[in-house]
């Protein structure tokens, strides 16, 4: 009996969504906690602020919203018929998001190295404010890296899987998927970034 | 069998993404200036535009048909009321 791989085009991508709001739903936790400890503690959330490196994350912001563009750019490339610029602009995109976690780390170790960080004792000194902001910041920008880590992940198997023709031009659905995936991770950072960097 | 969805064209991408990196750096340029309570306002509501220029072009939100768009607006709903819901309990709370 022959068997037909039966696809469905409307119904992968409204998954795909599905999923996604239920990731902002994730999110929406931590974050509605921000707005609270932000209210009973302006003065410490502000000070603590200043201790963040204000040049990376605005680097990284433009490295992550230009790969957003890298990854759009794929898609429209792969509906044009231009395969291998649709690998090679996605290929790009999980570059990119290899090098956000590059200076995330460093900006995390430069932390780190003085004393911030949940629990340390040099923390509690500066009060409880500032505890929660960076317990906060710790939790938010690092589940946040989960995904951009999962991200760059997905979009290096969907280069591959274009360059492999798997993935080609009447059949996109996995690079879509990937896509919108990535533009969410994207659409998380751009509200963190003027949380936790932008108060002072 | 050629698959759905919108083709958007390249430039109309690269103009986003234009209007995204302006967009940041005036919310770096607000806060740096520091104009008193639009500190948090101003930031959110930029980045809300820029979420919205995500969506509409980068996730072609606004080349698909209705059921997409009353889908992401109804989490908003819920979401907006389970907000309200967790300020007014911690109000309360005091």
């Amino acid at each position: 009996m022959e068997t037909k791989l039966s696809r469905d085009y409307a119904g992968a991508k409204i998954g795909m969504w599905l999923f996604l709001l239920s990731e902002v739903s994730f999110f929406f936790g931590p974050l509605a906690l921000y707005t609270i400890f932000r209210y009973r503690h302006p003065a410490e959330f502000r000070s603590a602020s200043t201790e963040l490196n204000l040049t990376l994350g605005t680097l990284n912001t433009v490295i992550l919203l230009t790969s957003s563009l890298f990854a759009a750019l794929s898609v429209s490339a792969i509906k044009k018929g231009r395969e291998k610029a649709s690998a090679l602009l996605i290929a790009l995109t999980a570059v990119l998001g290899a090098v956000f976690l590059f200076i995330k780390y460093i900006e995390w170790s430069a932390e780190i190295g003085r004393g911030f960080y949940p629990g340390s004792g040099a923390l509690f000194e500066r009060g409880k404010g500032e505890v929660l902001y960076f317990g906060l910041y710790y939790f938010l920008t690092g589940m946040h890296g989960a995904h951009v880590f999962i991200g760059v992940v997905l979009l290096s198997i969907t280069a591959v899987l274009i360059s492999r023709r798997t993935v080609n031009t009447n059949d996109y659905i996995k690079l879509e998927n990937s896509a919108l995936y990535w533009h969410l991770v994207d659409i998380i950072w751009i509200y963190l970034f003027p949380l936790f960097y932008l108060i002072s | 069998m050629a698959q759905e969805g919108a083709l958007v064209k390249y430039r109309t991408h690269i103009l986003v993404w234009i209007a995204l990196v302006a967009l940041l750096l005036l919310t770096v340029g607000i806060a740096r200036m520091g104009i008193g309570r639009f500190n948090i306002a101003a930031p959110l509501a930029i980045a809300s535009v820029k979420t919205f220029l995500v969506l509409a072009f980068f996730m072609h939100l606004k080349y698909e048909g209705r059921f997409l768009k009353y889908l992401l607006f109804i989490i908003l709903v819920i979401l907006a009321v389970e907000s309200w819901f967790i300020y007014f309990d911690v109000g309360y709370r005091g």
